[in-house]
């Protein structure tokens, strides 16, 4: 019998934001290696803040990620106002969440509309689904844009926001600004029956793989909650204050990675939108709840696959909240407010739920408020030694399948973890042994 | 024939590539007079084989440096779009700092590792022709799509030589200087319709410093306001890290 050789080796896998690379090596059906490397170029943000005002802070750290640059935004907020003894009002605290939701809406449509759903279609990008699939991709268009609506009156703009800053916001929302936001995301919510419908009636282009891990999302019974909670982990019912982030993560280097790995209970834990719904799913609005169950999708899952289900449930489980914050918002009033906020030496750490996982941001500042150092770790890091320990798990499962179609659903295992990951190397803890 | 556009992406967060995405339907429109190509970030095409490149990102390592290299001998056109790539942007601040300091802070005793290595920051023009640049952090997706119209049709793309302030006071924006805050918008290149401050918001320069900035203007403002060369130089260095001379 000759030899069976199978080498895959994806320089730069498509469709994810930044760069990863997946290796397979085989020989007669025995695995020799299987890797996912994480060559992005790294950009040294904690190193550059040294110095920096806190005025600045999340005007520069926003710059790590243009997916996720809200949550970054917030996350640098909380950690900073923590240092700086700053408390924040009722209004802020919705204004932000409310802008925050957007990003969740615009990251999950743009993640399963445009990257994830030529998988479903056997296509290489959204462009030949315009022409072959032209409602369901204008559908995902206007789910996107009333993400970025959202971010738009709220952040002042779609990427990199403008208005979020330490004590509050630079610029508030009217109430026109409001009700128009309202308007748009009551017209939402059937379009995102519409693409649940779509991709329910894909779910058979799902690989039916399970690997049981641990699974770690923010908690804060009884709220499915993106900013606030504690952290909280699927192995145990421990609640761990975000302050004590850095006993959960345990960040160490890896040769195959440019950006640090995580582990906690286990050799690897998950974190997004999936890890959210298993400890959260109790907390969903009605219809987010009833488009979980449409797609099949129950507390308890372990098919990483599944991830895009649960970003489109979390999508229709933010429009429900976003629409009852503008009314919370509407019947008490915008009232104005000047955000005033002196410095002062401190430490503060801030977590919020990036679309793709828990995100935490630490500083410590000095008496004049400039930053002394920062440390932060991104969701991606976290997930990616769980991306690995998948791939272990499912090359045998697929090993005498077709090279080709082994490399499809690599790939698409990868992709399912929506990785972000020039985040992941923009930002990597510090960690003096 | 329509031209083949393929973009890439360097150091950088990805945020203009996701402007362009940002288009919608008008994305479905420019897609009518171009023909991508590649676009790791959307699709899984690859081609070797394109008119136009449109690059996001600066370049910190050796081997970056060298495949934008390949991609400029490739491309009868380079557009560099975003601070990152036009100025260096916030990449830049890393230069303030030894290499090996900066290595050592993010990655504590395994910096030595060999692919922890970095250099510093350099924007694309300072390793390749550059033949159009779109500025802003993020840039404006409509901006870019103007240049390519303009490229298609053979003319020149024009960008304004004017302070960012022109645009404000256009907008009636209360001045921020009014508010104790330090706005860089009598230095800054105007073309984002002084987008910051007109959310209220100083501005950070992110469209680059002018080529003939009325700094003598700036002092005036500045000392009126009763502030520091000192300080208007921190919030320089943000987005516009000075080059190393002679680099």
């Amino acid at each position: 019998m000759p030899s069976k050789k199978i080498d895959i080796d994806v320089r730069h896998i498509t469709r994810v934001e930044g760069h990863g690379n997946i290796l397979v090596r085989a020989r007669d059906g025995v695995i020799e290696k299987t890797e996912w490397q994480v060559p992005e170029a790294p950009r040294f943000f904690e190193a550059m803040v040294r110095g920096c005002s806190f005025q600045d802070i999340q005007t520069i750290v926003s710059r790590i990620c243009g997916i996720c640059s809200v949550t970054h935004s917030l996350a640098a907020l909380k950690a900073l106002e923590d240092a700086l003894g700053v408390e924040v009002s009722e209004q802020t605290i919705r204004l932000r969440i409310l802008a925050h939701y957007g990003e969740q809406l615009e990251s999950h449509s743009l993640h399963v509309g445009y990257l994830a759903a030529p998988d479903l279609l056997g296509r290489k990008s959204v462009i030949p689904l315009a022409a072959s699939h032209p409602d369901l991709v204008r559908t995902v268009i206007a789910i996107h844009r009333a993400g970025n609506l959202i971010m738009e009156k709220l952040a002042g703009r779609k990427t990199h926001p403008v208005r979020l800053i330490p004590g509050g916001f630079a610029m508030l929302p009217t109430a026109a600004d409001l009700r128009a936001l309202k308007h748009e995301l009551e017209a939402t919510l059937p379009r995102l029956q519409v693409l649940a419908e779509a991709v329910a009636g894909l779910a058979g282009a799902f690989p039916a793989f399970e690997r049981d891990t641990e699974y770690v999302a923010l908690m804060k019974e009884p709220t499915y909650p993106y900013y606030h909670g504690d952290i909280g982990s699927s192995d145990t019912g421990e609640k761990v204050p975000v302050r004590e982030f850095e006993r959960v993560v345990n960040e160490y280097v890896t040769p195959q990675s440019t950006a640090k790995w995580t582990r906690w209970h286990r050799e690897s834990y998950m974190v997004g939108a999936l890890a959210r719904f298993n400890l959260n799913g109790t907390w969903l609005q009605p219809l987010a709840k009833a488009t979980a169950e449409a797609l099949g999708l129950r507390q308890g899952c372990c098919n990483p696959y599944l991830n895009n289900l649960a970003q489109v449930v979390e999508s229709v489980h933010v429009v429900e909240r976003s629409l009852q914050l503008i009314d919370e918002l509407l019947s008490a009033g915008i009232r104005p407010e000047t955000p005033k906020v002196a410095p002062r030496a401190g430490v503060g750490v801030g977590a919020v739920e990036a679309p793709r996982g828990v995100l935490f941001h630490k500083y410590e500042l000095d008496a004049k408020g400039n930053c002394l150092s920062a440390n932060m770790c991104i969701p991606t890091n976290q997930n990616h030694a769980n991306i690995q320990q998948d791939l272990e798990a499912l090359v045998p499962q697929i090993i005498d399948r077709e090279r080709d179609e082994i490399r499809r659903l690599m790939e698409m295992l990868v992709r399912a973890y929506d990785p972000c990951i020039s985040c992941s190397t923009h930002f990597l803890n510090v960690e003096f042994v | 024939m329509k031209p083949r556009v393929a973009i890439f992406d360097f150091a950088c967060c990805e945020g203009c590539q996701l402007q362009i995405l940002n288009m919608e339907e008008e994305l479905l429109e420019l897609l009518s007079v171009i023909d991508p190509v590649e676009w790791r970030e959307a699709m899984s095409d690859r081609s070797e084989d394109y008119d136009i490149a449109i690059v996001e990102g600066s370049i910190t390592r050796e081997q970056d440096a060298d495949r934008l290299r390949a991609i400029r001998e490739r491309a009868k056109v380079l557009i560099a779009i975003g601070a990152c790539a036009t100025l260096g942007g916030v990449n830049r601040l890393k230069n303030h700092f030894p290499m090996a300091e900066v290595q050592k802070i993010v990655y504590g005793d395994a910096a030595a590792m060999p692919h922890l290595a970095t250099m510093p920051t350099r924007a694309i023009d300072e390793i390749v022709k550059v033949d159009y640049k779109v500025e802003g952090c993020p840039i404006n997706a409509q901006e870019l799509s103007r240049v390519i119209r303009a490229l298609l049709a053979g003319s020149a793309p024009a960008t304004p030589d004017y302070p960012l302030c022109v645009e404000c006071k256009k907008g009636e924006n209360p001045c921020r200087y009014d508010y104790g805050e330090i706005c860089l918008g009598p230095l800054t290149r105007a073309g984002c319709n002084a987008w910051c401050p007109s959310n209220g918001f100083w501005c950070f320069g992110c469209r680059g410093l002018l080529d003939d900035a009325n700094v003598e203007a700036a002092e005036k403002v500045m000392e009126q306001y009763g502030r520091t060369a000192d300080e208007l130089r921190e919030k320089i260095i943000l987005f516009n890290t000075p080059r190393e001379p002679g680099e």
